[in-house]
């Protein structure tokens, strides 16, 4: 394993920063046109490294790939001396959502290539700027296996998405943006405790071994004494003590970690800055947030939670997932109820994201496979659909769904996209949604920790996806054109719109007639996950 | 020969690629090629389905498998041995609904170049048409649980789209059409839950979804079943049987069909018969062949069901335990629910009749011959487990007649008050679905899928034939406009309704192919002898009465007198609509001017009507009278008796001539009762129902026209309930409580006050500063925020900026030491 080399992770990683170097060198007045061309070109560059990566990446083996590690300082912590180092590396998952990432930031900033945005609020540059500065932390929080540098990552990406929110957002930005700010904080500190404790207790902020160093996760894994690796000798080994769920530390250390994802997925009932921050953040933000940020959460709850604290994921599984399920049809219910369309949206991924959640506390393998794909299955369709909400809006300015209607007949193109994209969140077969539905149901249903009802509830919300998507459709798209344009040209799909739907397109049937190339990748890591969980 | 199953790929590929062109240069297509397009692709996938039809008949019933090229895998995780492909069945049951669907499915796309002539949006007419026969054959076709929900699922979808198609109208009928197109996509989406619950299950049981593996027979007890060996793991080769049990084939038992002929052979008759009906048994050397080179549990669902069933076993989910015979009970049960929604049976039919909404070919394909049958095609697919449940002493079948029986007799009485053409039809329809479900209920699954082939037939006759009716109204209607007021502007915002049978009468004068092709197809579903329906219908009633009377089964009871009213029901309300559609005076200006339909619409009524005549005698019992001796008995029988195995187990009866006679009888009462009532006599006094002036039937008829206030309680129950909470979860609890209350009173209040704490110097000391510090960070953040936006945004930003750099340079530092030192 090649740990000092210049590895391909450290170069995807680092390419948005040099398209953000060379932004912030040109002059945002006299090359303001030349901004975009800059930030995208630097997005496509990424997206063909993370290729690069893909076409590199064996799925046949288990460990971490493309790795890199170097010790970066050494923190004494008491009596022990506890390496931080810059650690990166992929396996199956974070290769896949790594290639989300870099997938969504070209169609994100092709979206905002014409935008009103700039006409009111100007600051074309920063904007450009921020958006590659939180494309080069999402990829980070993917790729980085040592715990603080991880934290580093995670609290980085609030900073551009802050600003995304506070300056180019809609009406109520300010509140939306310190909201999110605020929330995802809250979240965080518990984690930098839990952290930190980690780090204590194992000597080693690496979760994975490298270079002679044995991480934590392999330290756990391979204790063998009584009781958890983290309550040492223990209350007496008994994990099955009804007392492990608050009394033991893993159990404490296991919700430090999982409050910052759950608030950042979110799971219900943590999920109450999202609707705002959806709503006001513009469209590249919305497309963002929904198609990566969030899943930086489940991503931490497999990497981390499920890894690190395998008895407490036990203990708490029935829990957690229930929480999923309510997600699941909560969500899709309060969403059916909006007139807001991007509220509707916003909602959805409570919902969506709720599949998610139940699929990696199936702790099974079809379970996680699902689980993980559907992050990708969401951040596009829900992605797609937070572009189709932009796009209405740079035309109509408004967000309330009665002001639509007959917008299928004004613009064919744009109905059709939109039906296949709201199909492919609704989970039709055929298309991405339902691969991952099917498999997460499918993992719910044969898991050793969940009963008979989980799945029975989660699978109603396929039900419900297709009440309040087919109502949106029917508002926004069927029926008479009620606001016709003043000028005709604005029904045309401009060129950069076009091109951010194709990708998303070709995804969407992609994911759904042939899976088993996404599948194949996350194969042999998932199944490493679950053979912890096998009973 | 034994390599046509692989054209198979080509029955969905040709209307898929139909549809890609259509959708795509449809816009820039002639009217006319676009229809040629679609048209072409429907009737090559018929040519293709014939020469499958020649397969299956030509090998005596051998299944195929075939695995379509470029679409090798589709669901597959290896770790964990999930495997679900794209495999296409070729055996008679698939046979039989490819033929109906692209046999049907042709003559309408036929049709409806001339129905949808002048739409603007023709070309995406035929795009959904063809792309809903790619979806249907997927289902018909498929080899798998997931690969049938496919199709499920799509021609779920082109259902939505094709009801839709005229949302665009003037409000309110638009939103009325687009109302009705997302009613029956959520309610199917109710039913695909119970398929999808279904599948999960069946999954975690067999650790497969197939139907059957390659290589597998469904029915090892088949009569007619010649020798089959695997060859390149799906085609049989009649001629190499005789080394079968020298090399591979050796592993699996095969025994010459002679010798056991007796042992198969329970009250089927005798041998003599087999060659009679099946001329090509002789020839080719039959052979019986068992599944034994198969371990269990490498067989499809059905066929482990056969072995694994009534063992005791109990399965384990992991989370929980269930008995072998228990799951597939369950099974059943959510199986039954997606049948409700996708076949419009109690209590999911509800979205059935507003889909006429959409155009009238539609409903005839898709509403009425094709799709609405999917879930009766399940039923029959999964056989195996019904007819095990039934036989264990669930009360499976029970449950499943009740439902199919009950749909029957509600929707006949329900049709019996309407005064749109179209729904008439439409609760025909559900009632004959009812028909073909309680059929499945008493296990008779082949009358249940006789019936499918023949109301496929006369239903999409009727369907068009009102088309064709609806059509000549509504130019008749212009017609006397342009004379009587000279306004062309006029009739776009009248309430003239064409669908309406006040508003029609007379017609057969004006329209007489239309007529008498209307008339057959009456007939037909009346079955009155000796059009197709008299013959499906009377072999449902058969087996009721034999499961009742003979074998002491309620079910059966129950189906043979319910449908036996319901047959009665069918009869008077189909007279009706005839008698008010066709006979007497025009009752408006618009029948009296109604104009003749063109040859294009003409064509596949005359042709259906045709079929109509004749499709019932592919299934003629033995000892019929007539037709015995000069006619091969239960020909279909005989055909899908390869595909299901519970034929070779059931009864096989004789002609009934006191059922026949009565079912016959039954019928023609009530249409001289309905010709009685209304002929002569057009409407009562204020446009009113003759049997609404009487004293007796004047509330029965009032609570059929109100359609039992089905819809009514629906809303009421389900519809309002679930938006009321939907407002208050939103409302309330979201917004107000969650999004509100808890974030000012707790998580920002909980803010300030650390801000507050942290804002005080020796405070600092007792909190750890690491993690405030961020709080206080962040409490400024927002406070500069608030005050202003620009000068201090900007100036936050550049320090924010500065520290992300100084973190990154530090991370690469150590980076850059090991890359200097490698350097050097």
């Amino acid at each position: 394993m090649d740990v000092t080399g210049l590895s391909l992770t450290t170069i995807t990683l680092f390419l948005p920063m040099v398209g953000l170097f060379i932004l912030l060198f040109m002059n945002g007045e006299t090359q303001k046109s030349n901004l975009k061309w800059v930030a995208f070109a630097t997005s496509v560059v990424t997206f063909i490294a993370s290729v690069l990566m893909w076409i590199n990446f064996d799925p046949s083996v288990a460990e971490l790939q493309m790795v890199q590690r170097n010790t970066w300082a050494e923190v004494t912590l008491g009596e022990s001396v506890i390496n931080v180092s810059y650690f990166v590396g992929v396996d199956g998952i974070s290769m896949l959502l790594v290639l989300l990432t870099t997938f969504i930031m070209p169609i994100s900033i092709l979206c905002s290539f014409g935008s009103h945005i700039f006409e009111e609020r100007g600051r074309e540059k920063l904007y450009y700027i921020f958006l590659l500065l939180l494309e080069w932390s999402m990829i980070g929080v993917f790729v980085v296996h040592d715990l603080i540098i991880f934290y580093v990552f995670w609290e980085v990406t609030l900073v551009p998405m802050y600003f995304l929110i506070g300056i180019w957002g809609s009406e109520e930005r300010i509140y939306a943006a310190v909201k999110f700010f605020l929330y995802t904080m809250a979240g965080s500190i518990l984690m930098l405790i839990a952290i930190l404790y980690v780090g204590n207790r194992a000597g080693t902020f690496s979760t994975y071994s490298a270079g002679g160093d044995i991480g934590v996760i392999e330290r756990v894994h391979s204790f063998e004494g009584d009781g958890t690796y983290w309550d040492g000798v223990g209350p007496e080994g008994e994990n099955e003590d009804s007392g492990f769920l608050f009394n033991s530390v893993e159990s404490w250390l296991f919700l430090g970690f999982l409050v910052a994802f759950a608030i950042k997925v979110p799971i219900f009932p943590f999920h109450s800055w999202l609707p705002d921050a959806h709503v006001q953040a513009p469209t590249a933000g919305s497309v963002i947030l929904a198609g990566v940020l969030l899943k930086m959460g489940t991503y931490g709850i497999v990497r981390f939670n499920l890894n690190l604290f395998p008895e407490a994921t036990v203990a708490w599984a029935p829990t957690i997932a229930f929480l999923g399920v309510v997600g699941i049809i909560y969500g899709a219910w309060v969403s059916y109820a909006q007139d807001n369309v991007k509220k509707l949206v916003a909602y959805s991924s409570v919902s969506h994201l709720g599949f998610v959640v139940l699929g990696i506390f199936a702790l099974n393998a079809q379970g996680l496979q699902g689980a993980t794909l559907q992050m990708v299955n969401h951040g596009i369709s829900t992605g797609g659909l937070f572009l189709i909400v932009g796009m209405l809006y740079e035309r109509w300015h408004t967000k309330e769904m009665s002001d639509y209607g007959g917008i299928w007949k004004a613009m064919p193109l744009f109905g059709a996209i939109s039906l296949v994209i709201s199909l492919s969140s609704m989970g039709l077969p055929g298309l991405n949604g339902f691969i991952g539905e099917f498999t997460i149901l499918l993992g719910s249903l044969g898991s050793n920790y969940l009963s008979f009802a989980f799945t029975l509830f989660g699978t109603l919300g396929v039900i419900l996806a297709a009440v309040y998507l087919l109502k949106m459709y029917q508002h926004v798209f069927m029926g008479e054109l009620k606001k016709p344009l003043a000028d005709e040209e604005g029904y045309k799909l401009t060129w950069y719109e076009k091109a951010a739907f194709i990708p998303i397109i070709i995804m969407c049937f992609w994911i759904g007639l042939q899976p088993i190339v996404f599948f194949n990748l996350l194969d042999v890591s998932v199944d490493n996950i679950a053979a912890l969980f096998l009973r | 020969m034994e390599n046509l199953p692989l054209l198979v790929p080509l029955v969905i590929f040709a209307p898929a690629l139909g549809a890609i062109i259509n959708f795509f240069f449809g816009a820039r297509l002639e009217e006319k090629w676009s229809g040629y397009v679609g048209c072409f692709a429907s009737i090559f996938a018929f040519f293709i389905s014939l020469l499958l039809l020649t397969y299956v008949t030509g090998t005596n019933g051998a299944a195929a498998v075939v695995n379509p090229p470029f679409f090798d895998g589709w669901l597959r995780i290896d770790s964990i041995g999930l495997e679900i492909s794209w495999g296409m069945r070729v055996d008679s049951l698939s046979v039989t609904m490819m033929l109906v669907v692209t046999g049907v499915g042709s003559l309408i796309h036929l049709y409806a170049r001339g129905y949808m002539h002048g739409d603007k949006w023709y070309p995406r007419f035929f795009a959904y048409l063809n792309m809903f026969l790619a979806f249907m054959l997927i289902l018909v076709t498929a080899n798998n649980f997931l690969m049938l929900f496919v199709g499920w699922e799509g021609v779920g979808l082109c259902s939505f789209l094709l009801i839709g198609f005229w949302w665009d109208k003037k409000a309110p009928e638009g939103w009325k059409n687009s109302n009705a197109a997302r009613k029956a996509f959520i309610v199917n989406r109710v039913g695909d839950f119970g398929l999808l619950m279904a599948m999960f299950l069946i999954f975690w049981t067999f650790g497969t979804l197939d139907f059957y593996k390659a290589g597998e027979l469904p029915n090892t007890e088949a009569k007619y079943l010649v020798h089959w060996r695997e060859h390149n793991g799906l085609l049989p080769h009649a001629e190499e049987d005789a080394d079968a049990g020298d090399d591979h084939g050796k592993a699996y038992k095969c025994v010459p069909a002679a010798a056991s002929a007796e042992h198969a052979d329970d009250g089927h008759g005798d041998a003599s018969d087999h060659s009679k009906s099946n001329p090509l048994a002789s020839d080719l050397r039959a052979i019986y062949c068992d599944n034994q080179h198969f371990e269990t549990d490498l067989l499809g669902v059905f066929g482990q069901t056969g072995e694994r069933f009534g063992q005791g076993e109990t399965v384990d989910f992991g989370g929980f335990q269930m008995a072998f015979d228990d799951v597939i009970f369950l099974i059943a049960l959510f199986m039954l629910l997606g049948v409700t929604g996708k076949s419009a049976q109690i209590p999911l039919f509800v979205w059935l009749p507003d889909a006429m909404a959409g155009p009238t070919p539609v409903s005839a394909l898709i509403h009425a011959a094709t799709m609405v049958t999917a879930g009766v095609y399940l039923m029959v697919r999964a056989n195996v487990f019904l007819w095990e449940l039934n036989h264990a002493g669930y009360v499976l079948g029970l449950i499943i007649t009740l439902v199919g029986a009950g749909t029957a007799i509600v929707a006949g009485y329900i049709a019996l008050g309407q005064w749109d053409i179209k729904r008439v039809l439409a609760y025909s329809t559900i009632s004959q679905l009812g028909f073909m479900v309680a059929a499945v209920g008493i296990g008779a699954y082949v009358a249940a899928m006789f019936h499918l082939v023949t109301h496929a037939v006369f239903k999409a006759l009727l369907f068009l034939g009102s088309g064709s009716v609806i059509h000549g109204v509504e130019h008749g209607h212009h017609h006397a406009h342009e004379h009587g007021h000279g306004d062309p502007e006029h009739h776009d915002d009248d309430d003239f309704d064409p669908q309406d049978m006040r508003n029609m009468g007379g017609l057969r004068r004006r329209m007489p192919i239309t007529y008498i092709t209307y008339l057959v197809g009456t007939l037909g579903l009346a079955g009155i002898f000796p059009f197709a329906g008299f013959w499906s219908k009377d072999e449902i009633l058969a087996d009721a009465w034999f499961e009742g009377f003979e074998l002491n089964v309620t079910s059966g009871f129950i189906a043979f007198g319910v449908l036996l009213i319901a047959a009665a029901f069918t009869a008077f309300y189909m007279w009706r609509q005839v008698v008010l559609v066709f006979f007497d005076e025009p009752r408006s200006e618009a029948a009296e001017q109604a104009p003749e339909s063109g040859g294009a619409m003409l064509l596949p009524l005359i042709v259906l009507a045709l079929f109509t005549c004749v499709i019932g005698l592919i299934n003629v019992p033995k000892a019929t009278p007539i037709f015995d001796g000069i006619y091969h008995p239960y020909e279909f029988k005989h055909f899908l008796e390869h595909s299901l195995v519970s034929v070779s187990r059931g009864h096989t009866l004789d002609f009934n001539l006191l059922i026949a006679g009565l079912a016959l009888a039954l019928g023609i009462a009530s249409i001289l009762v309905a010709n009685r009532v209304y002929k002569g006599k057009g409407l009562a006094a204020d446009n009113r129902d003759q049997l609404e002036t009487g004293g007796a039937s004047r509330p029965l008829f009032a609570l059929a026209n109100a359609r039992l206030y089905w819809d009514e309680v629906y809303t009421s129950l389900i519809e309002q309930p679930f938006n009321r909470l939907a407002r208050f979860l939103a409302d309330r609890v979201d917004w107000d409580f969650l999004h509100n209350y808890l974030h000012d009173s707790i998580i920002k209040r909980g803010f300030d006050s650390i801000g507050e704490l942290l804002s005080r110097p020796f405070d600092l000391g007792i909190v750890d500063g690491a993690v405030n510090g961020v709080g206080w960070f962040v409490q400024r953040a927002a406070e500069w925020m608030r005050q202003s936006q620009t000068g201090y945004v900007r100036l936050y930003a550049v320090v924010l900026f500065i520290g992300v750099v100084a973190v990154i340079v530090i991370m690469i530092l150590p980076f850059m030491q090991a890359l200097l030192q490698t350097g050097a």
